[in-house]
């Protein structure tokens, strides 16, 4: 009984998503060329990172003992998956600004799951920019990687794509709970979306033991890209990771959701409204 | 002297209005913090591999990374200082309001994002530079003029990065929505202005280029005059001239913009 209702629960707030989603796609169609502008626009400004990869590529010929395909290879998958993420769930940052403003109580009222209705908040069709621009220099990383491919390293791209999504996705949420406590202090998520998906362009070897800790076991974004990275183009884990843990990025991925969920309903079961 | 108390007076709201978001600020503080260390990982690992890049040591890059935190929100590098409110003053209607006080327009926006930079200086520059004086090794001057001669290159640096965006914000008067070129504004800012990497890393005739563009005076002059690596005077006459020149224009443009100018009245 309980399985139906959270079935139909899922589908409720998926419709919702879709539903709202599809008002914001029609809305920033109105405006055909300006849309057509933010679209380029967030292409080249989501591309500046790579142009900083290549210029730094100019002066030398390795980062941290990496290639520039190598660090291409990992700068696409966290290109590519963060900018999922932030298609599907990347308006969360206006939470901040609708709860100061009061309009986050008509979300609560309405026979809508809130996460949906926030998640689909101001859906932004321009955000394919860096996921296009990821993709590009992914299949170029991928075209000339020195790899030895294997079934398994195969397959283990795409799951890779699709967890590290996820992972993204649980950070978005749990930052949307975390504005509901700090409200004001929206840039903090900041630290951990942007920051994330920017560290993950590096290879681990440039960074410090400690933090490299920090970011696999406490924050564990390592398992977007670079712990199955390493496996795929052979390199040694961080961390002296033992060889499986390449593949547990769906894994990683379930528990960072489970906690982000729990998280958001700590979160929703505190707001108050500002009255205002 | 009776103007320049008004225009003081606006400087001081500026200063104040964004003194009010202290939650913000913290956040702020700690998101600079957080990417001056992922950033300062990876200029080591750069010069690591080619030491002396751009005329720079180890300790040297560090310090260009935490001075880039500390002026990031400052300089409002990638935006979002008084020319978002003046754009969207434009697209209202409101700057009708503006054009209407005994005050020059652009001594008066001036004045209020010099307030809310110096404010943005303390509240949010300062704490990310001094942690990463304190965990990373830097390469800072110990004599007191070093320091005075870098207060001087900000107060340009400032005026270069007002005098840039004033400009922006003026094409709201033709183009009304202001998001196109408040994304050209981010890009070229955080391109040019050296946040990816340092203007004196950059290869070739391109790094001759971006090296004399208005940006150059933003992070790059600064940098440079806090680590002894330029003639200050050198540096100033750079920021100044395009000081100068950007105010200039932004006066021309101003004086063509509000010619366009009809009050609908209601």
């Amino acid at each position: 009984m309980t399985g139906v209702v959270r079935g139909s629960r899922l589908g409720e707030g998926l419709r919702a998503y879709r539903l709202i989603a599809g008002m914001w796609i029609r809305s920033a169609m109105t405006y055909r060329a300006s849309f057509v502008v933010t679209v380029c626009g967030n292409l080249a400004v989501t591309g500046l990172d790579f142009v900083g990869i290549l210029l730094m590529f100019s002066q030398v010929d390795a980062l941290g003992g990496w290639r520039l395909p190598e660090i291409a290879f990992l700068y696409g998958l966290s290109v590519t998956a963060f900018g999922i993420a932030d298609l599907v769930l990347g308006s969360m940052d206006v939470l901040g600004s609708r709860i100061r403003d009061g309009s986050f109580d008509t979300l609560l009222v309405r026979p809508a799951p809130v996460l949906a209705q926030i998640g689909a908040d101001h859906f932004a069709v321009r955000r394919l920019g860096r996921i296009t621009q990821g993709t590009v220099v992914l299949i170029w990383a991928l075209a000339s990687v020195d790899v030895d491919w294997s079934a398994a390293k195969v397959l283990l791209v795409p799951l890779m794509v699709l967890s590290g999504a996820v992972i993204f996705c649980a950070v978005f949420v749990a930052g949307a709970a975390f504005q509901i406590f700090a409200q004001d202090a929206a840039e903090v998520q900041n630290a951990f979306t942007y920051g994330g998906t920017t560290l993950l362009q590096y290879p681990p070897t440039v960074f410090g033991k400690d933090f490299v800790r920090g970011v696999t076991f406490m924050f564990p974004i390592a398992f977007v890209n670079w712990v199955p990275a390493c496996y795929v183009l052979g390199r040694p884990y961080p961390l002296d990771l033992p060889e499986w843990a390449a593949f547990a990025p769906p894994l990683v991925a379930a528990v960072c959701c489970g906690l982000a969920g729990l998280a958001w309903r700590a979160g929703l079961g505190s707001y108050r409204s500002t009255g205002s | 002297m009776g103007s320049g108390r008004l225009y003081a007076a606006v400087a001081a709201g500026g200063f104040r209005r964004y003194a009010t978001y202290r939650a913000a600020t913290l956040a702020g503080v700690f998101t600079n913090t957080v990417f001056g260390v992922i950033l300062v990982y990876t200029y080591l690992a750069l010069w690591d591999e080619k030491p002396h890049l751009g005329g720079y040591d180890q300790a040297q890059a560090v310090t260009y990374v935490w001075l880039g935190q500390c002026l990031y929100s400052t300089l409002a590098i990638q935006g979002g200082g008084a020319e978002k409110d003046l754009m969207d003053r434009i697209r209202t209607g409101e700057i009708a309001v503006d054009l209407y006080r005994p005050a020059d327009l652009q001594l008066w926006w001036l004045a209020s994002d010099l307030g809310r930079s110096l404010f943005q200086l303390l509240g949010r520059g300062v704490i990310p530079f001094a942690f990463g004086s304190l965990f990373f090794p830097m390469a800072l001057p110990t004599d007191v003029t070093s320091w005075a001669a870098l207060l001087v290159a900000l107060l340009l640096a400032m005026v270069v990065s007002f005098g840039i965006r004033y400009l922006a914000a003026l094409s709201a008067f033709w183009l009304l929505d202001g998001q196109g070129i408040s994304q050209a504004v981010m890009i070229l800012g955080i391109f040019c202005s050296g946040m990816v990497l340092p203007l004196n890393a950059f290869p070739g005739v391109f790094g001759d280029i971006v090296r004399a563009l208005p940006w150059a005076a933003q992070l790059q002059m600064p940098a440079d005059v806090l680590m002894g690596k330029t003639d200050p005077l050198a540096a100033y006459a750079f920021q100044a001239v395009w000081a100068v020149v950007l105010l200039a224009a932004g006066r021309l443009l101003q004086q063509a913009a509000t010619r366009r100018v009809v009050v609908q009245g209601g």
